[in-house]
């Protein structure tokens, strides 16, 4: 039993420098969020300056924009287009170096190189994307070594929401907004302090190190409440209830051709997606076809070769794909995994460039299904 | 934990071809360690690679009892498969596996066992069929039926030959699109079900072949009284990884790579011949 | 197949010209130390652009660059395909017809007259259509220009004659995987990187600026109703989000690749309203 003293610490926000030091000095790489190309991507972080002081993400169907809000919140803008997933399941990743020999070939796996990555601004979707991916690719039948190998150096340190934005939708689906598993710190910004807890041995001993003094439980208090506001503010959210098997039943139902109508099979909500898995082989031999190089790339259910089958593909059109992908995300997820593949992040519905949304479609396809209207109809064909 | 990625490179010890566009590669594991250790079940497959050009998933077609060689027939249609089409016996062609789950061939055992399949689904059989005419008391009668489009698209014809000679066996072929040559049934596959048991309740029927066939054929037999729970099926889809990861063999809540490519029947009926699935 | 080197004639390469600006001819010239393998896995029988030693036919593989816009070169075409067993057309004008496939909806007459002061010596057809339009083509490689990592790739292939893989995908599954921030959905800028066919490595997005379709679409001619790309659902995107009025609708499909079907019939679609 740890005592809330080893476990929470309260840290003014004039001081956060203090904890990248720390980090720093166990050997970790500080990753964290920052503004670039109208967007906060996960970048390596130095200095507390280097995070995007006094900005807020605005979020919607198809629309993302950081807006300066003159305040010195730090942590303001909720999250980018990616998780903490391309850091453990890489967009490309070599897995073996292939060498023609006398026998044919050999073949030498090439692991990444063990890296010590400090994540700072993780939030609690971003840390259920993590769970899930660890279960798929770490307990399943085979564990991947790959994965293994990143993950085994990841250090979080989350940050617990205190503001949604209108794409959220984690506290219907039970995953946020504040953290309750798998990071090694979590913060809670409340106005010029954090509240700093700590969720592993690690953490623990980092948070030791930095010699703050406990949380108050004023501070405590106010963080809890803040965070509850958050999910009470949330607008969208998901009635998973009867799922997996209304949607199992929903394979005919007319909202299908409909939303196949605005897809356009692009990838993006699967790209951005923090639990999203599939993933494509390539071999890439040079030119005297005496090397050859085999990695892995992230893969999509909307491109045409996933559906292929000797010669032909089973889900040739945009209907079949979103059919595909929203089936497996929502519902057969359920029956693999034992968990929804849909951790309420919003990222699909913000970075689909038609801004389609999961949280609409979900209860169209439930509800018992009509013939689109003729309206509807020619606005497929505009 | 082994690396499940690493490849294995197999020597082409023999090539048979078995029609214009279906080869059979008889390959041996070039590692005498690893040729030792591989043990495989019958309705497994291996991803077989060729350097430069990358992996396909093919089901071993050789006897599970004499795994120092593993025979896979494979038709010349996409891209790695051209590829390998052009290879001859000693190069050399790469193995990961064996993966999936195989035939219930010891679930089999005191029943009568109907094999029914179709073109190229007889492939994934062959190795089932061997093991249980090597054990052949621990099991009932044997009724093979076997459909192709054409008398060019019967393989293993001297297979099908042995097998009709064993006893208490029973081998029926039949084509849709004869020709003069045909000794045969004429007609589809299905058309061979009027009759597969005496004994429903105590028979157990392996298939393999197009998906229509195991849609429309599968009824014919539960009318007969064969449960559900005693029908199984080798299906297919596109397959990466053989462990589960990849995502593209889905079918349904199942991944065939790892969840079959052998499945009972009423695991998935329902999701035989749904569009896109 | 996949034989080692000294068992293989080296193939024989030729590349052929017609109506473009050299740039994917340039593309290969860009290999730098990569051509020095090229140069050793194919014989580089025919290739004017880099070398006055010019072989005669016939050749294993041709690559063509160029569109057909006159009555001269659309025979000569025919003569290229009689004599090479893979023709791959290169870039944009060879695959699609090119950004002179603009005068496809214009009077090529009216421009000559205004463009040239002897306009009776120009010989010119009214329109410039892609070299599958006059001949088999059996690959072809997208761009404006060309992707030379991807041509690397194919005759990496070829030189064992391997099927080359060109994928169809979007743009946006390259952009994603490269960590690119979506111009559309951060900037509101008209990205046409969602219907478009990777093979680029996302090089505009990458660079903060929007794809304009230099590979062409997405899974190429669109084959039925229902199959991607979905170039209405985009255009409408653009019109009503992100306020494009049709006729600049019109030029965002109208490009490089402007007469390829799934570009053309949207052009022409927002033509119709604008």
């Amino acid at each position: 039993m740890v005592t809330a003293s080893e476990t929470n610490a309260v840290l003014p926000t004039a001081d956060l420098q203090r904890l990248l030091d720390a980090l720093s000095a166990k050997g970790y790489r500080v990753i964290g969020p920052m503004v670039r190309e109208g967007s906060v991507v996960w970048e390596t972080i130095r200095r507390v300056p280097d995070l995007p002081i006094g900005r807020r993400d605005q979020q919607e169907p198809g629309r993302y924009r950081v807006e300066q809000t003159g305040s010195s919140e730090i942590f303001g803008v909720v999250h980018g287009p990616q998780s903490l997933k391309p850091f453990v399941f890489a967009p490309r990743e070599p897995l073996l170096q292939i060498e023609r020999s006398k026998d044919g070939f050999t073949t030498s796996p090439i692991l990444p190189e063990p890296d010590k990555v400090a994540i700072i601004g993780a939030r609690a979707c971003d840390l259920a994307g993590l769970a899930i991916q660890d279960r798929i690719f770490l307990n399943d039948t085979y564990r991947d070594p790959y994965y293994a190998a990143r993950r085994e150096g990841l250090f979080v340190i989350a940050v617990n929401c205190t503001r949604s934005l209108q794409t959220c939708f984690c506290a219907s689906m039970d995953t946020g907004p504040r953290a309750k598993t798998g990071f090694d710190l979590a913060l809670t910004e409340v106005d010029d302090r954090f509240l700093i807890e700590a969720g592993s041995e690690a953490g623990r001993d980092l948070l030791s190190g930095l010699s703050l003094p406990p949380a108050s439980e004023d501070l405590a208090g106010e963080a809890t409440r803040r965070i509850e506001a958050c999910a009470r503010n949330q607008v969208r959210q998901l009635d998973c209830s009867r799922l997996p098997h209304a949607l199992y039943e929903a394979h005919e139902h007319p909202r299908w051709d409909e939303v196949a109508g605005r897809c356009l099979a692009c990838t993006n909500c699967t790209m951005v997606c923090p639990t999203c898995f599939c993933h494509t082989v390539e071999e890439t031999p040079d030119l005297s076809h005496q090397h050859s190089a085999h990695p892995r790339l992230w893969d999509s259910c909307f491109t045409q070769q996933h559906g292929y089958i000797h010669g032909k593909n089973i889900r040739p059109t945009i209907k079949d794909r979103y059919r595909m992908w929203l089936t497996h995300k929502l519902a057969s997820w359920i029956d693999q995994f034992g968990t929804s593949g849909c951790v309420g992040c919003g990222r699909c519905i913000t970075w689909c460039p038609v801004g389609i949304d999961l949280t609409e479609e979900l209860p169209a396809l439930l509800a018992p299904g009509v013939q689109p209207s003729i309206a509807s109809q020619q606005m497929d064909n505009a | 934990m082994a690396n499940p990625y690493v490849i294995h490179p197999a020597t082409i010890v023999e090539k048979i071809q078995e029609a214009e566009d279906i080869n059979t590669y008889r390959l041996q594991l070039v590692d005498e360690e690893a040729r030792r250790q591989f043990r495989f079940k019958a309705g497994q497959f291996n991803m077989v690679y060729l350097f430069g050009v990358g992996e396909v998933a093919i089901s071993i077609v050789s006897d599970p009892d004499g795994p120092e060689v593993l025979d896979h027939t494979i038709r010349t249609v996409g891209r790695v498969t051209k590829a390998i089409a052009d290879l001859q016996p000693g190069e050399t062609l790469g193995i990961r596996g064996p993966f999936g789950e195989g035939w219930p061939l010891e679930e089999a055992k005191g029943r009568h066992v109907v094999i029914v399949t179709g073109g190229l689904g007889c492939a994934p059989v062959v190795g089932a069929i061997e093991y249980i005419f090597r054990r052949r008391a621990q099991y009932g009668s044997i009724k093979i039926l076997h459909g192709v489009k054409t008398p060019h698209d019967l393989l293993y014809r001297e297979r099908f030959d042995h097998w009709r000679r064993a006893p208490d066996t029973e081998v029926l072929l039949t084509s849709d699109q004869p020709d003069k040559t045909w000794s045969y049934h004429i007609g589809v596959v299905t058309e061979l079900f009027e009759h597969v048991t005496n004994d429903p309740a105590k028979s157990i029927v392996l298939m393999c072949g197009p998906e229509i066939m195991m849609r429309l054929g599968v009824p014919i037999l539960l009318r007969q009284g064969i449960p559900a729970t005693a029908v199984y099926v080798s299906l297919e889809r596109h397959m990466e990884c053989g462990i589960g990861l990849c995502g593209h063999c889905q079918m349904g809540p199942y991944f065939l790579c790892k969840d079959g490519p052998v499945m009972r029947y009423d695991r998935v009926e329902r999701w035989l011949g749904r569009t896109g699935v | 197949m996949s034989k080692p080197e000294a068992q293989r004639q080296r193939p024989r390469l030729a590349v052929f010209k017609f109506a473009s600006c050299d740039g994917c001819q340039l593309s290969i010239l860009n290999l730098e130390e990569d051509l020095l393998a090229v140069g050793q896995a194919l014989d580089l029988a025919y290739f004017p652009e880099a070398s006055s030693d010019m072989k005669a036919g016939p050749y294993d593989i041709a690559l063509v660059e160029g569109s057909i816009t006159t009555a001269e070169d659309a025979h000569r075409i025919l003569a290229v395909r009689q004599q090479t067993k893979v023709l791959i057309t290169i870039g944009a004008c060879a695959t699609a017809g090119g950004i002179q496939a603009l005068r496809n909806w214009a009077d090529v007459e009216a421009f000559k007259q205004a463009v040239y002061p002897s306009p009776e010596y120009i010989q010119s057809l009214s329109t410039s259509t892609p070299i599958s339009e006059h001949v088999h083509v059996d690959y072809e490689l997208w761009g404006c220009p060309i992707d030379k990592h991807q041509l690397l790739r194919v005759i990496t292939d070829l030189v064992v004659g391997v099927q080359p893989r060109l994928p169809g995908d979007s743009v946006c599954l390259e952009c994603k995987r490269r960590g690119n921030v979506c111009v559309l959905v951060a900037k509101g800028i008209p990205c046409l990187g969602p219907v478009t066919r990777t093979g680029c490595g996302a090089i505009c997005p990458g660079m903060g600026r929007d794809c304009y379709g230099c590979f062409g679409p997405s899974e190429g001619e669109r084959k039925g109703p229902g199959l991607p790309p979905n170039t209405a659902s985009l255009a409408t995107r653009f019109h009503r989000e992100l306020q494009l009025i049709p006729a600049e609708v019109v030029r965002r499909f109208r490009g490089i690749n402007g007469y390829v079907s799934p570009f053309r019939a949207e052009s022409e679609t927002w033509g119709n309203k604008a």
